[in-house]
């Protein structure tokens, strides 16, 4: 265990260095740093100072080494907006979209689990169909359309909630549930699946020969077998949730790392931008590998 | 007499409900598409002031002039979702041939090879699915120039990892069968049997793969358009039509639900067909079209 975790991580630490050679090429090769530093009038000559200033001049392997030496020490530069530590205006920025994708999880689990029990216990029933059919259109529809209906639905027909914003619980409601659909759409047919497998195993037959109630049956001798590889899947909707927020946040007005990444591209504030990427690259690795150790914890048939 | 393939599959087809909605949405799109400017009523971008923000023909104050309604600026939305489809369908299908290239050639060396290369590219597909797509294809336009073409290339040089995963794992498995290892025995080189005898059999897999894959690009396409950085004005995108839309949602809901809608009546149907493709060339699984 201890050796696979070991493995593992060194596996994520070139990644993340991948990763990082993915976002320097992004910035540096496919677009000019210097483009939107300089006024638009300005002459070749000014940016080519400008490039020698920066150390743009040098050969492209010799400016990765030192982005990445700055990066392991936490330092992508500075923001060109607000002129403070790019790394320290991410992290700020991070507890609210956690806050935010946390709570989407939640609610995604709390539907899709009595949903996705249900529908496996009244398979092909019309409330089987009608959650199969529901869990269909929410992976069909991108999230920025799933928000503004709910907008239009909750927000200006019913008043229920605010249609933008935060500060309130009840401003994380909308955005939330924008990103608990998709998730829950993914999720709910999984369980159902696993469940129907899970429900023709001997063991539930003789749990069933032995007289124990068929509420017990799946609650603790089904579900529990069920859950192995819903584990996986729910810590795969993490990154999900993250990039979903990138969008999910710029509707609904939450100040979090997707609508200040979007603002930073828009502002072309590339400091920003890679720290914002690498930071979101190294959540996506983590819960990956959460999920992997998880999935051996709950399973004791899964040893690596 | 053997029967011909085509009639088999259309059998299969006619099977599976889901099956049939799906090519029909298909079909109707591609037409929609090629016969854009017979189908639509309207010029797609023509303004008329005179008739802003008009309702759909089935609502109170709507008529049959625009089946829609209009917008802001008196487009008619029927025939912007119309001309629309084109720019979903040109960006569906064409980067999802790069990525369904890029991929399958990753995939097939990864497999085929293992040791270094297979190492080295499966980081590198790692890599790639630790980023969002969506926000790598959105840094990737930003600092190029947008437009279709841009567009067609970033979303597919992004969406590769699936199908290098699909393949490898594929191959793994072929590289053990008979027929491989005694082209092996005879001496054939690499290129010719990964040409000759692997391609051919992971090719059902990549056609499967590459169907969802259509619906997750016109996906990111309509999100990038959504965000302001897809396609520009006056080239229409559901994904514009909708965050257009979107300021109006609380006085003039119909002009960001209609591009919604096509939006998930496409993509489903892609789906649905993409998910009985599965079924019939997926002897293992068992599906409601097998």
């Amino acid at each position: 265990m201890g050796k696979y975790i070991a493995k593992r991580l060194g596996q994520a630490v070139v990644v993340l260095l991948i990763v990082t050679a993915i976002i320097f090429l992004l910035v540096n090769v496919a677009g000019d740093p210097t483009a939107n530093m300089l006024p638009l009038d300005a002459s070749e000559a000014d940016r080519q100072a400008m490039r020698e200033a920066m150390g743009l001049n040098r050969p492209l392997f010799i400016q990765y080494m030192d982005f990445l030496g700055k990066a392991i020490r936490g330092d992508f530069g500075n923001s060109y907006r607000y002129n403070l530590p790019a790394i320290n205006l991410a992290l700020q920025r991070m507890p609210v979209s956690l806050q935010l994708a946390g709570t989407a999880l939640l609610f995604a689990v709390l539907f899709a689990i009595p949903l996705g029990i249900l529908s496996a216990k009244f398979a092909n029933s019309p409330f089987d169909l009608v959650v199969s059919s529901v869990s269909v259109l929410g992976r069909a529809m991108p999230n920025f359309w799933i928000g503004i209906l709910l907008i239009l639905l909750f927000a200006v027909n019913w008043k229920l909630f605010p249609v933008s914003g935060s500060g309130t619980a009840k401003h994380l409601v909308l955005p939330a549930m924008t990103l608990a659909i998709q998730s829950a759409s993914q999720i709910i047919p999984l369980i159902r699946s696993n469940m129907l497998d899970v429900m023709q195993e001997d063991y539930i037959r003789t749990a069933r020969s032995k007289g124990v109630g068929e509420g017990v049956i799946t609650m603790v001798h089904a579900f529990k077998n069920a859950l192995v590889p819903v584990v996986t899947v729910v810590a795969l909707e993490i990154p999900g949730l993250i990039g979903g927020a990138l969008i999910t946040e710029t509707i609904f007005a939450w100040p979090g790392l997707g609508q200040f990444l979007i603002q930073a591209i828009n502002n072309r504030d590339m400091s920003v931008v890679q720290v914002c990427i690498f930071m979101i690259s190294v959540i996506t690795l983590f819960a990956n590998l959460v999920a992997d150790l998880v999935y051996c914890l709950i399973d004791p048939r899964i040893r690596y | 007499m053997q029967k011909k393939p085509g009639g088999r599959i259309l059998r299969l087809l006619l099977q599976s409900y889901t099956g049939c909605v799906g090519l029909f949405i298909v079909t109707a799109m591609v037409v929609f598409a090629v016969f854009a400017k017979q189908i639509a009523p309207f010029e797609p971008n023509a303004m008329n002031p005179l008739e802003m923000l008009k309702p759909p023909a089935f609502c109170e104050g709507g008529s049959m002039k625009h089946l829609l309604g209009t917008d802001n600026l008196g487009h008619d939305i029927f025939s912007r979702i119309v001309y629309g489809t084109r720019v979903s369908i040109i960006i569906g299908v064409c980067s999802v041939l790069i990525a369904g290239f890029i991929g399958t050639a990753f995939g097939l060396v990864a497999g085929y090879f293992g040791g270094f290369a297979d190492a080295v590219i499966m980081r590198v597909t790692d890599a790639f699915h630790a980023i969002p797509r969506t926000l790598l294809a959105l840094v990737a336009v930003s600092v190029m120039s947008s437009g279709v073409t841009t567009l067609i290339i970033v979303i597919g040089v992004t969406g590769w990892i699936t199908y290098a995963r699909v393949v490898r794992s594929e191959v793994l498995a072929l590289k053990n069968r008979e027929f491989v290892k005694a082209a092996i025995t005879v001496g054939t080189p690499d290129w010719r049997i990964i040409l000759d005898h692997i391609l051919p059999n992971v090719l059902s897999s990549v056609i499967v793969v590459s169907t969802l894959a259509v619906a997750t690009s016109i996906i990111a396409e309509s999100s990038l358009s959504f965000l302001g950085l897809g396609i520009q004005p006056p080239s229409i995108s559901w994904g514009g039509m909708l965050s257009t839309g979107r300021s109006y949602i609380a006085t003039n809901w119909w002009v960001a639900t209609m591009p919604g809608i096509a939006l998930t009546v496409t993509v489903l149907g892609i789906m649905f067909l993409g998910n009985w493709l599965r079924d019939v060339m997926d002897p293992h699984h068992t599906g409601s079209g097998s």
